[in-house]
């Protein structure tokens, strides 16, 4: 029942929130605030108490389960459950959106309650995405997350974000239908062998899909969760939806929607189709590489700021799908760090970029200097998270980018040595941002620094990052299982 | 022939008295209150007696109708479909002034010509019911008597007679060879023939002209988006949704019939016009700037989602079709009746301008609408989704990746100008607009009836299971 909450919780609080926008502003914020404050708190609780428990139980164990009949026609049921992969999803999740409301405190100013509706109603869909083990309720919350999501970047994005909002809607409708029909065909082909129709993870992944059909199935699952990743071809919508979308959005796009591509390749694509995953790989870790050099060097010739960020989680991306199809403990843990401590760094920059363009109103890049003299303290934090993003040793980033290299260099050395060349370009352009907008001549704006509550926004992600920098192993621990589980599925080593 | 014979038809003879007794009543009385509540009664009770007809169901009555589960739901559906059209019509702004009570005599007696197609068994009821339906169309389409619903009305009297010859022509031609005007044998004396014959083949494909300009597919929909343009909004309503149902109810109830035999060669023709039509409908209505007729292009491809599913075998399709109609009819339903709502007595919310900000206007109304596209471009948490997932289920189902494809394909095209639609409601006023943004003041019966329909489809995005349950019982006699 608590993995319902968790869900609950966002979806209750949003149509609090808009109905009591009626009277007051700012009770929505606090309630919208409380709510996901108290998901996340629950959620740590949730992590650690079970720490122990994830440590030393048997392969493949869930933490809890949750099982309710939905549509017994079709054998759809209501099915939650929870591992150390989507628990550390859903604290990342809960984490962000605490960071995304903080944000928008006072960045949105009309139409307040819809506004973080939509916020609450994201969250609570992407926590959906990360605890349905029912491939129709998967599907259901895939789609529920993006709704909100479209109207929160229609509606209080930047001047294109009419064009952003619907390109970002057709791009991943259009994969995710893809998705849906290799759903279908999986479950008609689990019937045609069991009898049974169901869309039950657990029970799908008993009678795995042979032969060429499994890798038709595995492409249809594949390209689904690469748009959303975004894989190298497929990424043109993320630049636009990151640049346009409102602070918050962004915060959320790159920090966990970004993530759920990820989740449904390590939960999905290779549980399901272990075999032709790995006739596959070689494919997606070129697709991988192409991705980390490709978005790299957009990413530097970019002068909006906000849409330098966006390219360089294309590149950042490329390293978890390199990692994904790699196959071994270390690229596995690799890319879950690399997802965790993405969301971190990207969403900190993202949230910086929101700050500056609220105070100066611009994101081109050649209009901003010496912002160390005036504003010390924002400056400090963008070095910071700029240098997160480069991966810099001591910070979370470093952890993953290095066992995701280490990992595929057992496996493929020329594909890693190129990959290893991405590490390098993000040095470039993680210090190309700090030259071009702290340092340098100092441009005549008006930079109020940063406040205590942006400040203390901005320390709790410093502080998370620079843990999982130094002591990365609870959240090794924690995900080690369910690595382990995918790692003995038969045909993978 | 006794009265208790009759019995199973009890809703479609309580439409014909009740009509029958309205024009008397209009003579007395021309009140457009008076006519739309006895309308209203009269079809609540209509509906009242399908209860009757499910319980007797399935029986032959005389050799033109025959009664079972299938029909009755379909029935039910029609006339719930024609209750929201006469609370739509009571609402209309445009009827309201003119008092012109003989609307509701006029879709009673289309109702009633519905309903009967989707019981008639036999050649002759089917072309009666048809033409009952039309001509009662042809007056309603142009029944406000303003320029552009006189053209439409013309239009589909001039096109709709076509196709009416086409279909008699057909049915002549079918009869010429096989001797038989009841539906249920020909299935028996097509088999016997050996080869196929010239004549039955013509006549097929004739019947396939008229049927398939009834419900406006490719490449037969070019009245389409005139019609849906030119016609008040509730009869724009009444002819997507019972007028194409009716059709949709009949033809597949028999399209296993001529295509079980080497007739088969058919069903590649009507995979190709399920394609056009997707294809088709969803590209132009990229275009349109009037809602009315981007409502008319979608529908044009709704109708050829429902034909992939015709396409599809076993019991699944039938229950996808019958599914999918529910949902479409009801989202479309709702669009109509937002834009019912929103007009004035002199002009409807037609242009997509219109719908500019009404988020901020009037938040119900536009939420109301949003669910409604929503629905019709297919995304979770509304039915649309779910109609739209179990006609894909019937595809893959019965292995038609072309016919799925293509379903796939356009739904991604369709769902851009759906999307502009809601994102024009969505559109923060300026600054100089604020000063004169004001809230709409609109009827607090029509914001009611509309609440219902779109809490109706929301509900049915997300939990089917009860109307799936009706439908499989209601479709296990068929097959």
């Amino acid at each position: 029942m608590i993995l319902v909450w968790f869900i609950l919780i966002p979806v209750i609080a949003g149509i609090l929130a808009w109905v009591v926008a009626k009277w007051s502003h700012s009770l929505t914020r606090w309630i919208s605030l409380f709510a996901v404050l108290a998901a996340f708190v629950l959620s740590v609780s949730v992590w650690i108490g079970s720490l122990g428990l994830l440590k030393d139980s048997a392969l493949n164990t869930w933490l809890f389960m949750f099982e309710k009949a939905w549509i017994p026609q079709f054998g759809v049921s209501f099915f939650l459950a929870m591992d150390g992969l989507s628990l550390l999803m859903v604290v990342l999740t809960l984490f962000l959106g605490v960071i995304a409301i903080g944000c928008s405190w006072t960045e949105i100013k009309e139409k307040v309650g819809f506004y973080y509706f939509n916020l609450l109603w994201a969250v609570g869909g992407i926590v959906g995405v990360f605890l349905a083990l029912d491939l129709f309720l998967f599907y259901f919350f895939w789609e529920m997350m993006l709704i909100p999501m479209y109207f929160l970047i229609a509606i209080w994005g930047h001047e294109h974000r009419v064009y952003a909002a619907i390109k970002f809607f057709i791009f991943t409708q259009a994969c995710s239908l893809l998705l849906l029909i290799a759903i279908l065909a999986l479950y008609f082909l689990n019937y045609q062998k069991t009898g049974i129709y169901t869309f039950n993870y657990l029970l799908l992944l008993q009678n795995p899909v042979a032969g060429e059909i499994a890798f038709w199935l595995m492409l249809g699952f594949f390209i689904a969760f690469a748009v959303k990743l975004p894989a190298f071809p497929l990424h043109t919508w993320l630049p636009d939806a990151h640049t346009e979308a409102p602070t918050a959005g962004s915060v959320l796009l790159a920090g966990i929607l970004l993530k759920t591509g990820a989740y449904g390749i390590f939960r999905f694509v290779i549980p399901l189709f272990p075999l032709a995953a790995v006739e596959f790989a070689p494919w997606a870790s070129l697709i991988g590489v192409i991705g980390i050099i490709y978005g790299a060097v957009l990413a530097f010739a970019q002068t909006d700021l906000k849409r330098l960020v966006a390219y360089t989680s294309v590149s950042h991306l490329g390293f978890v799908l390199l990692g994904a199809f790699t196959f071994n403990e270390w690229a596995f843990q690799g890319a879950i760090m690399q997802m965790v401590c993405h969301g971190l760094s990207t969403g900190g920059l993202f949230f910086l970029v929101g700050l500056m363009y609220e105070r100066i109103h611009t994101r081109d890049m050649e209009e901003m200097g010496g912002f160390w003299k005036i504003a010390p303290r924002l400056s400090g934090v963008g070095l910071f998270f700029s240098f997160a993003s480069l991966g810099l040793p001591g910070l979370g980033n470093f952890v993953g980018e290095f066992l995701i290299l280490l990992g595929s260099f057992q496996k493929n050395v020329p594909l890693t040595a190129v990959a290893a060349l991405g590490v390098v370009a993000a040095t470039i352009y993680s210090l190309w941002i700090v030259q071009k907008a702290f340092h340098g001549e100092t441009k005549p704006l008006k930079l109020a620094d940063l406040s205590v509550r942006e400040m203390s926004l901005a320390a709790v992600m410093i502080v998370t990052l620079v843990w999982l920098g130094v002591y990365p192993q609870p959240l090794f621990d924690t995900t080690r299982m369910v690595v382990k589980s995918i790692l003995s599925l038969e045909g993978l080593l | 022939m006794s009265f208790s014979e009759l019995m199973p038809l009890l809703p479609m003879i309580t439409l014909a008295v009740a009509s029958a007794i309205m024009v008397l009543l209009i003579a007395f009385c021309r009140s457009h209150n008076v006519a739309g509540f006895f309308s209203a009664l009269s079809l609540i009770l209509a509906l009242f007696f399908t209860l009757n007809m499910n319980a007797l169901a399935p029986q032959e009555v005389t050799a033109l109708f025959y009664v079972d589960k299938y029909a009755v739901f379909y029935v039910a559906l029609i006339l719930v479909c024609s209750l929201i059209v006469i609370m739509l019509s009571w609402l209309y702004p445009g009827l309201k002034s003119a008092v012109q009570p003989e609307l509701f005599v006029l879709i009673m007696v289309a109702t009633l010509g519905a309903s009967g197609m989707v019981c008639s068994k036999h050649f002759v009821s089917f072309f009666l019911s048809l033409e009952t339906l039309s001509v009662a169309a042809y007056v309603l389409i142009a029944y406000l008597r303003v320029g552009r619903a006189y053209e439409a009305g013309i239009k589909y009297l001039v096109l709709a007679s076509v196709s009416s010859a086409f279909l008699l022509l057909g049915i002549g031609l079918v009869y010429f060879e096989l001797g038989t005007l009841d539906i249920g044998h020909l299935s028996e004396l097509m088999a016997r023939h050996q080869g196929m014959s010239l004549f039955v083949t013509a006549g097929l494909a004739m019947i396939l002209v008229g049927v398939g300009f009834k419900l406006a597919v490719v490449p037969f929909h070019m009245w389409a988006p005139d019609i849906y343009q030119g016609a008040p909004a509730p009869v724009t309503a009444f002819i997507a949704t019972v007028s194409k149902g009716a059709v949709f109810a009949f033809a597949l109830r028999y399209l296993s019939v001529a295509t079980n035999h080497e007739y088969g060669k058919l069903s590649l023709v009507i995979s190709l016009i399920a394609i056009a039509s997707m294809f088709g409908g969803n590209l132009l209505a990229l275009l349109q700037r009037n809602v009315k007729r981007l409502l008319a292009y979608s529908s044009i491809a709704h109708a050829g989602y429902v034909l992939v599913a015709f396409q599809a075998s076993g019991e699944m399709a039938l229950q996808a079709v019958a599914y999918y109609l529910v949902v479409y009819f009801l989202s479309t339903l709702t669009a109509f009746g937002v834009i019912t709502v929103l007009s004035n007595e002199q002009y409807e919310a037609e242009n997509i301008s219109q719908f500019e900000g009404l988020a901020w206007k009037h938040p119900l109304l536009a939420a109301i609408f949003t669910v409604a596209i929503f629905s019709l471009a297919g995304i979770p948490l509304t039915a649309g989704f779910v109609g739209k997932f179990y006609v894909l289920s019937a595809g893959i189902r019965s292995e038609l990746w072309p016919l799925v494809f293509s379903l796939i394909a356009s739904t991604a095209v369709g769902i851009y100008y759906y999307l502009r639609v809601v994102v024009t409601m969505y559109h923060l006023p300026g600054r100089e607009a604020e000063a004169s943004e004001s809230r709409l003041c609109l009827s607090p019966i029509g914001c009611a009836v509309l609440s219902v329909l779109g809490l109706a489809v929301l509900y049915l995005g997300i939990y089917p299971a009860r109307l799936m349950e009706i439908i499989s019982q209601a479709m296990s006699g068929l097959i």
